[in-house]
């Protein structure tokens, strides 16, 4: 891959601490040599990927971003208000940390919530990457290449957060990419709650994400990230957790921007009695392309994996969900499930719907399901003889849908405002 | 005091045209009670969803009125709003719509108070021993058949329409259930004048739920009909016997049954 912008050189001019600065280096000398993927390799199957054209794109300069630890956002800018009740704040523009703040009681129990570039080298070098590292493509190289800062995130053994701690994520240059990252992780027999929100102006942007999740032994992680950039914006995200003995992890993602947004969700369930469960919605309109890659990797014996998908297209939009269920051979008496529904709403609309599993033990529990559909008439039939109007039995039976994954959702506090996302997107199919 | 009448209503299934309702005529008052009995694939159902205005249906001729308003034409869910009401054989399952969100729904868009909805709905669950859960869940979602009519009746209560039609309700349900059903459509007839057509294919309802005038349906069209007297003869005879004692030749309408595909071809 050739690069007019996205050089060794602009990698090392973004600033920051030299390891990181080195880093980059590293990674933006692999660019020139990259193959950049297509449609026709099994991952990008249905994805758009071939419209992909990295010089519509910049990376962000040093000036732009501003220095590390530079507190452009006083008290976290404008979004903060909607972030809810939260342990912490870390707000990232364009990929740099702007603010951060926490709660002092945790700090003093050795809880760490602050900039990948600003965090002691010690404490954050030897994490980042670790994940990421294990299931590379070329946008995690691009991401490593111009890595800028991004929020960390560390909770010593035994610690319990309760209050989610927030990291907002905003894209506005016009033009530019920026590399947003989170970095998680939990220590021991600690619990914590992570939301990632991934927005942006309404302008020409890519969003090359990365998110990390080490949940240690017996740790307990729920993590929600929250995709609602604006119609222009691309995004491509890669989150990985590895997941050690007796940890949970639950996971979920609501995705709702972005011209093609695409989020490829792994967990390796590592150690003993590991367990994770992924959840999703997405809802897809005009021309919006949402796709999914999942995997859920069973590395070790006694480990439990459940998957729930739930998507709605209409208009244009597409969605991809191709998700594999992995069972080592080590894995044995694991369980693991997948689940992947789909509404189609309107003519001109389409999803696929990949599950597949590979199975290597012989001794375990595993099933995937799939569907992919209009509204079932007799359920709009059943509402409408109740005197419901069609626009409301649809809207009805689409957020009933999706019901069971959002009482799921880690942070109850947001649901209601997510529900009203959704039901604001089905408004305008009746506009 | 309010009528709805059917006058020579004749229907075919979309899918696949089979000429269904042949010409039905029934005329129903407020507080009075119908029962429309039949043999399987007379058409009783068809006539039901007819009614109520269900796609998989097409009108081919006739009208339906309700106090003189023709209803044919109508949306189903203006249908509804005009005051008429189907409990359905098989309510389908509605993951995640819960009675009381749809229910809203209903009476907001026709323009009704939704005040105490939560109020009715909690009264009227305990009066036909409905548990709350059924309430909080999404309606229908692994109820079993006679929580389901007992969840049909319920909203029949709350939404209190003009006319109902009882599409066989009497189906899946044990004896408690069926009481309790009867029971709560009766005080319905009788305090506000609850007009009813209770489809069924059994005598056995017909004793909980006193008809006032009884019509037996064959072949797409009311054949007889008469006072509870008629359902007692019925009993006796069944319907081959009726058939016969009316000359009635076809009982069901003879393109509704599929074609049998293990049927010995005849060569």
């Amino acid at each position: 891959m050739t690069s007019t912008a996205f050089t060794p050189d602009a990698a090392r001019a973004l600033g920051g601490p030299a390891w990181l600065s080195d880093r980059r280096v590293a990674a933006a000398e692999q660019l020139a040599a990259l193959e950049w993927p297509t449609s026709s390799e099994e991952i990008w199957r249905y994805s758009r990927v071939d419209d992909f054209d990295l010089e519509r794109y910049r990376p962000a300069d040093a000036e732009t971003l501003g220095p590390p630890g530079d507190e452009r956002a006083p008290g976290g800018g404008p979004l903060a208000a909607e972030a809810g009740e939260r342990a912490a704040l870390v707000v990232v523009r364009d990929g740099r940390v702007v603010h951060s703040d926490l709660d002092e009681a945790l700090e003093r129990k050795g809880v760490r919530v602050c900039g990948i570039a600003t965090c002691e080298e010690s404490e954050v070098r030897g994490w980042l990457g670790v994940c990421s590292d294990a299931s590379p493509d070329a946008f995690t190289v691009l991401h490593d290449a111009f890595l800028a800062g991004g929020a960390f995130v560390h909770v010593p053994a035994g610690v319990v957060i309760d209050q989610p701690i927030v990291v907002l994520h905003w894209a506005e240059g016009d033009g530019l990419a920026s590399f947003p990252h989170t970095l998680v992780v939990a220590d021991e027999n600690s619990e914590v709650t992570v939301v990632d929100r991934f927005s942006s102006s309404a302008k020409h942007h890519l969003v090359d994400a990365v998110v990390e999740l080490h949940v240690a032994q017996a740790a307990r992680v729920r993590y929600l990230s929250i995709q609602d950039h604006a119609p222009t914006t691309w995004h491509v995200a890669l989150q990985r957790a590895h997941v050690a003995r007796d940890a949970s992890l639950r996971s979920s993602a609501v995705a709702l921007g972005g011209d093609y947004a695409r989020l490829r969700s792994e967990s390796l369930l590592s150690g003993v009695g590991a367990e994770s469960d992924l959840l999703a919605v997405y809802y897809g309109d005009h021309g919006q392309m949402l796709d999914f890659r999942t995997l859920q990797d069973h590395a070790a014996p006694n480990t439990r994996s459940d998957l729930l998908f739930k998507g709605a297209v209409e208009d244009r939009a597409r969605s991809v969900y191709s998700g594999l269920i992995h069972i080592r051979e080590a894995a044995q008496k694991s369980v693991a499930f997948q689940t992947n529904r789909n509404l189609v709403l309107t003519e001109g609309a389409g999803a696929e719907s990949i599950p597949n599993l590979v199975i290597e033990a012989n001794d375990v529990k595993c099933s995937h399901a799939s569907t992919v559909g209009p509204i079932d008439e007799d359920q709009l039939y059943y509402l409408e003889s109740r005197g419901v109007s069609p626009e409301d039995a649809e809207r009805l039976i689409v957020l009933g849908f999706f019901d069971d994954v959002f009482d799921r959702l880690p942070v109850p506090s947001l649901v209601r405002t997510l529900r009203h996302a959704v039901s604001e997107k089905l408004g305008r199919l009746h506009a | 005091m309010s009528t709805l009448k059917v006058a020579g209503l004749r229907a075919t299934i979309a899918a696949n045209g089979a000429d269904v309702l042949r010409g039905v005529d029934l005329e129903i008052n407020s507080g009075e009670v119908h029962a429309l009995m039949g043999p399987n694939g007379s058409g009783k159902s068809t006539l039901s969803h007819t009614l109520m205005g269900s796609a998989e249906y097409e009108v081919q001729g006739g009208s339906v009125t309700l106090d003189g308003e023709e209803l044919l034409g109508l949306p189903t869910y203006q249908r509804a709003a005009r005051g008429l009401f189907v409990a359905m054989q098989y309510p389908v399952e509605i993951p995640g719509v819960r009675l009381a969100d749809f229910l809203e729904a209903a009476l907001t868009g026709a323009g009704r108070s939704t005040d105490d909805l939560d109020a009715r709905l909690a009264a009227e669950a305990e009066r036909l021993g409905v548990a709350d859960r059924f309430l909080r869940r999404g309606v229908n979602v692994e109820f079993s058949g006679g929580e389901q009519k007992r969840l049909e009746t319920l909203q029949l209560a709350v939404l209190a329409p003009k006319f109902a039609i009882l599409d066989e309700i009497d189906s899946g349900l044990d004896v408690d259930a069926l009481r309790d059903v009867s029971r709560r459509v009766e005080a319905m007839t009788q305090e506000r004048g609850l007009g009813v057509l209770a489809i069924t294919h059994y005598a056995r309802l017909l004793t909980e739920l006193r008809p006032d005038r009884v019509h037996v349906l064959m072949g797409g069209r009311v054949v007889a009909s008469g006072g509870p007297e008629l359902a007692e003869q019925l009993e006796r005879t069944g319907y081959e016997g009726l058939a016969a004692e009316l000359g009635v030749e076809e009982t069901i309408a003879p393109a509704s049954v599929p074609d049998d595909p293990f049927a010995d071809p005849g060569f």
